[in-house]
């Protein structure tokens, strides 16, 4: 990978579209719902393939760390990422 | 019956849980382990017993036990709801944990995927973090076979300080082992040193200004350095969990004094 290259785009997960690897660089969310969000996995580094939307788009389901996960937009907003491919 | 077992530590398996033990000397092992690791095709493996997967109806782990006989000893396995961690954000979350906190198991074995073991360390650690009887089985070792993963066994067990077995429950490969491994465990004939986890120094610091209050107060019934933990996260569950198991029929105001470690 180049580095340095461009200034890497910060995101939300709920941006990405179906299909894209990203990298997590911070959570927003506090309390237990960032303890549910550390608990699966999703910490600052993990990479997140986006797999599938639902029919309505939300939730959208994620490859986290080997397991199948879907996210709700609400939640997907407050995970800050940057693409990888 | 709930005379004789007043005294006894495992009176509160009865009382709570709804888990009648035959004789004192049967050994109580939790099955614990994130959701599809194949928790209940190990239940059913060791217990011969048919056990479907799922279906918690939220407060009782009454339907999820079974018995098996190992060496000289009987066990009764109690299979717990899979989650991804014991901090309890679910009820399925706050069963496991109060099985393992209060339920007081012989042992506990965590069963893990060998396929995405990752994911499944965080539940080990928390689990390590709770008690020490800890039992690590890697199941799935065919699966991850297939996909060409290779699990460092021996290498796990020395970074963790715990046993660790790999099996594959479906052909009941490496279950003679962890019937041995729990059995030395669950009396006590091998000891575990699991890995201390080792927090930011401000948390540590904390933690050990509440632990010497703690220790006065839990009177060894819970492990201090994990309720500390607890209560510096602002856990309200772990209260309530308290109040039910530990402080039942007892007017100590013990609880309260916990209740307001809490709020400071």
């Amino acid at each position: 990978m180049k580095e340095g290259y461009i200034y890497e785009k910060i995101m939300p997960l709920s941006e990405i579209d179906v299909g894209y690897t990203v990298q997590v660089l911070k959570l927003l969310t506090t309390g237990l719902q960032r303890r549910r969000m550390l608990d699966l996995g999703l910490i600052p580094g993990t990479v997140i393939e986006v797999l599938r939307k639902s029919p309505l788009a939300d939730p959208i389901a994620y490859n986290i760390r080997g397991a199948t996960i879907a996210l709700r937009t609400e939640e997907s907003r407050q995970i800050l990422v940057r693409q990888m491919n | 019956m709930s005379l004789m077992c007043k005294s006894c530590s495992k009176a509160v398996l009865n009382k709570k849980f709804n888990i009648k033990l035959n004789c004192h000397d049967d050994l109580v092992i939790a099955l614990a382990g994130n959701p599809n690791v194949g928790k209940s095709t190990v239940f059913n493996a060791l217990t011969g017993l048919n056990q479907h997967t799922g279906n918690w109806p939220g407060k009782t782990v009454e339907n999820a036990r079974g018995n098996y006989k190992h060496k000289d000893k009987k066990f009764v396995l109690v299979d717990l709801p899979g989650t991804y961690s014991l901090l309890a954000n679910s009820v399925e979350e706050q069963v496991a944990r109060d099985f393992i906190c209060f339920g007081k198991p012989n042992a506990t074995i965590v069963v893990t995927d060998a396929t995405c073991l990752e994911r499944n360390l965080n539940l080990v650690l928390q689990v390590m973090e709770l008690t020490d009887k800890v039992i690590l089985c890697v199941n799935l070792m065919d699966e991850a076979k297939r996909k060409k993963i290779k699990v460092d066994i021996k290498g796990l067990e020395k970074e963790l300080g715990i046993p660790v077995v790999g099996t594959t429950a479906r052909s009941g490969e490496g279950l003679q082992e962890l019937m041995d491994q729990v059995y030395e465990i669950a009396l006590g004939f091998q000891t575990t040193s699991p890995r201390p986890l080792v927090y930011t120094p401000d948390v540590e610091w904390k933690i050990e200004e509440l632990t010497p209050k703690l220790v006065e107060l839990l009177e060894g019934k819970l492990n201090p350095r994990w309720v500390a933990l607890r209560l510096i996260e602002g856990d309200p569950t772990i209260l309530d969990s308290i109040r039910n198991f530990l402080y039942d029929d007892k007017d100590s105001n013990a609880q309260e004094e916990v209740a307001c470690i809490y709020e400071c």
